[in-house]
């Protein structure tokens, strides 16, 4: 094994830190973070615009903050956050080396070019075609170019995480299994692996058509593999925040999974279908058979919705299972209320399963059932629905977990303690106003990407329900506080980073203690003593939540014209 | 601990706790329930996609479009025909940067089928306040049978970006009685 | 790996170490079958499923 030098031993938490890694998850981490404040701003500015009485860009730049806070949100600051958490999750938590740190260091340069080169390509003004850049609509070479990098540095950051986990398997680093925890990375790793390969398949020959060397990019064939990138994209999205929920679930109030198997199942069911769900997408488009997309579009019969309702009941479950073997037995809820709520890392992730569940999952299985997409396709409808599952659901937790962070990798202590403790709280009311109003509107038809709902230019003239744009301003103000909220992340972050006072290091090589909560949860699951009440009503909640909401959408259906 | 390795060699024999298990069967059988839920749609219910579809041209699409536009022009709207084609016959809408062309009227009650296609980049048909969203390609001619069943003056929205004018395209539907 | 420690003895079964360890199990621990899986079934079920649907599509009369 490596010589003890490269090592140091987390004085909080026992854990074995290989420096390289550690320089690498900090290096991932704070650039996304850095991308997180460039695409929220880009988000506020279109947020602003499509406010009625604020109106604030012209069309060609809203169109422009518009595709650059696609890419800066959804695409960089997420995967370089999860490329920190795939390192985190290998080589500390498996308290091993990581594999190649060089050639790491190669995948974040790349992705680090490639998120620049697209940032240029779109403020200079000739790529404002959107985060999914459909074809024939061109944007400059360099935009195709700059995202195709980011791929492949995400990529080697991938195959640095697989071969981590070999190393770590051949050295003997840990006994047994794979943490959970690794598991959920492994499979957010797995669909990534996906997600880069279908990028590649239709970004490079589209990067060629830019240039003049490719003739004809079918669209239709360009949307179909295109989303093979762009929504299961999303899904690694989804496999990075589980693992996150239950890596602060354990952390913070060492809460177990109630079952391993269960658990890791869940996570198979991921790993199998959930990217089948690219034809979300793809519902309304011609010429594609009602058989592929009834079947795609369930995840297989809804086994990824499966695991997903599984892991909404294992987190919380884990969680009240816990509390109550610390003695928080009161009545139903006592473990809830004696929560650590003033913990931003509990807060947040909390927050985070709450509103992933009942925002975004809801209305994700709703807007994804073939003929219910009829009534919501292009509307802010779908915008509504993915700022709940990725800023409420995924944005949030990774927030959460940088508070975790922050004291482990960093070595430093927070600073604005209290302006941590509100963070989560400001930017979840702030969201899910967002997805709730963004979604109102949609409902009432509002489309989305789209400059002035008032059609002042228009030769025809049409007029949205004055509700919509009363939606429209709410959505506004949610936003400015959602900003608000992601600002103060920032300011803490960057401030703890900067001045935090320095946490003391201890000489590695020192035995790797079982970190203090989980000694008193002790080793065993929950499974025997079980009983977690509380966690029973709040599933009830949220599954008497979904069955109404799918079927009254079915109504709001079967009210259009009739067609065939 | 999720952090750490399961504290078990062998884990998968670990009994699952009852309250998972039955939460399991729930959310199955309720997956099964949405599943079958849209093939029921398509066998009872009055709105689904035909999935009826064409490769085509832009100029083979206009020049259909055109044909119908001679024969059943009624009018004229800001410089837009009005079309009024009888029941139940092919009609054709063309979506280009920034308009739909022409302006349909339907009757009301009467079956249509409507064909739909892109002479430049991607659109969306979102008519309005009826809300049906459907996604327009070039080179594709798609194919949807519809009945309007209420009369009144409806709009087409663009609903996918398509470039700088795309906030002023709309077109419109008349359906009278 | 056969190393084992039981920490939790107290209530597993059986486990002395010498079990083989079950089917299940051996596939969720080994992340390259995952891999190959993860990435084969939406290929094969959306992606290439997907592309033949829209080569057949029939050319307008």
């Amino acid at each position: 094994m490596a010589n003890a030098a490269v090592f140091r031993t987390c004085p909080a938490t026992g854990l074995k830190i290989h420096r390289p890694a550690e320089a690498l998850i900090k290096a991932n981490a704070v650039t996304a973070v850095v991308f997180l404040a460039v695409g929220g701003f880009f988000g506020l500015l279109v947020a602003l615009t499509r406010w009625p009485a604020v109106h604030l860009l012209p069309a060609d730049w809203f169109y422009l903050a518009l595709t650059a806070h696609g890419l800066d949100v959804l695409l960089v600051w997420i995967i370089f956050f999860e490329i920190a958490i795939l390192y985190f999750a290998s080589a500390i938590l498996l308290n091993s080396r990581l594999a190649a740190p060089k050639l790491a260091w190669v995948g974040f340069a790349l992705m680090l070019a490639g998120a620049v080169i697209t940032n240029v390509a779109v403020l200079q003004g000739g790529s404002s075609v959107m985060f999914t850049s459909y074809v024939p609509m061109k944007a400059a070479p360099h935009f195709y170019l700059g995202v195709i990098l980011f791929a492949v540095g995400a990529l080697i950051g991938c195959g640095i995480f697989f071969g981590t986990l070999v190393i770590a398997r051949q050295e003997r680093t840990y006994k047994g299994s794979i943490p959970l925890v690794t598991f959920g990375a492994l499979t957010a790793a797995i669909i990534a692996v996906f997600t880069i390969a279908s990028g590649a398949i239709i970004l490079i020959p589209t990067l060629l058509w830019s240039i003049g060397l490719v003739s004809y990019i079918d669209p239709l064939m360009y949307k179909t593999v295109w989303w093979a990138m762009g929504h299961s994209s999303q899904q690694i999205n989804v496999s990075a925040h589980v693992a996150v929920w239950y890596a602060i679930a354990a952390i913070v109030v060492g809460a177990k999974p109630l079952s391993e198997k269960v658990s890791r199942m869940a996570f198979l069911m991921y790993i199998l279908f959930l990217q089948l769900a690219s034809a979300h997408h793809l519902l309304v488009e011609p010429g594609i058979s009602s058989e592929w997309k009834i079947f795609n579009t369930s995840y297989a019969m809804y086994l990824a919705v499966l695991g997903s309702m599984i892991h909404g009941m294992t987190v919380p479950g884990s969680i009240e299972a816990a509390q109550r073997k610390k003695g928080y037995t009161n009545g139903l809820f006592g473990w809830l209320a004696k929560a650590p709520w003033s913990n931003p890392a509990f807060a947040g992730m909390f927050m985070s399963l709450v509103l992933f569940g009942f925002l975004g999952g809801i209305s994700g299985v709703v807007l994804g059932t073939e003929q219910i997409n009829l009534i919501m396709h292009n509307t802010l409808y779908v915008p509504g629905h993915f700022h709940a599952t990725v800023v409420a659901g995924t944005t949030l937790a990774f927030m959460a977990v940088t508070y975790l962070l922050v004291p482990l990798i960093f070595q430093r202590e927070l600073v604005l303690k209290k302006v941590a403790q509100w963070q989560p709280y400001v930017f979840a009311v702030g969201v899910s106003g967002i997805s709730l109003f963004m979604m109102g509107a949609g409902t009432l038809g509002v489309a989305r990407r789209h400059w002035d709902i008032g059609f002042a230019d228009s030769l025809l003239s049409f007029d949205y329900p004055a509700t919509a744009f009363l939606m429209m301003g709410l959505n506004g103000l949610a936003a400015i506080l959602a900003a608000l909220g992601g600002l103060m992340y920032i300011v803490v972050v960057v401030g703890s980073i900067l001045f935090g006072k320095r946490i003391g290091e201890q000489p590695a090589e020192r035995p790797a203690p079982v970190p203090t909560e989980a000694a008193a949860v002790g080793a065993y699951g929950s499974a025997e003593t079980l009983s977690i009440p509380g966690t029973v009503v709040l599933v009830g909640v949220f599954f008497t939540a979904f069955v109404l909401y799918y079927f009254v959408n079915w109504k709001y259906l079967s009210e259009v014209w009739p067609l065939q | 601990m999720a952090i750490s390795p399961p504290s078990q060699r062998i884990w998968w024999k670990e009994p699952i706790p009852k309250t998972e298990l039955v939460w399991i069967i729930i959310a199955f059988l309720w997956g099964l329930v949405m599943f079958f839920m849209m093939i029921y749609w398509h066998i009872a219910g009055e709105q689904n996609l035909s999935n009826e579809a064409y490769r085509t041209t832009p100029e083979a699409f206009t020049e259909k479009t055109q044909a119908m536009v001679a024969q059943y022009t009624v009018r004229d709207e800001v410089g837009f025909p009005v079309v009024a084609p009888p029941p139940g016959s092919d009609v054709y809408l063309i979506a280009r940067l920034w308009q739909f062309w022409p302006i349909l009227e339907f009757k009301k009650d009467q079956t249509y089928r409507l064909h739909i296609s892109s002479l430049d980049w991607q659109h969306g048909f979102s008519l309005q306040p009826v809300n049906i969203n459907l996604q327009i390609h070039p080179g594709y001619e798609m194919v949807v049978t519809l009945t309007p069943d209420k009369a009144g003056e409806y709009s087409v929205v663009c609903n996918e970006f398509c470039g700088i004018g795309h906030h002023t395209m709309i077109g419109k539907i008349y359906v009278t009685e | 790996m056969s190393d084992t420690e039981n920490p939790g003895v107290e209530s597993s079964q059986a486990d002395d170490g010498n079990e083989p360890i079950p089917f299940w199990q051996n596939v969720l621990d080994n992340p390259f079958l995952l891999l190959f899986l993860g990435v084969t079934i939406p290929t094969v079920l959306y992606v290439i499923w997907g592309v033949m649907e829209i080569v057949t599509i029939p050319l307008a009369k």
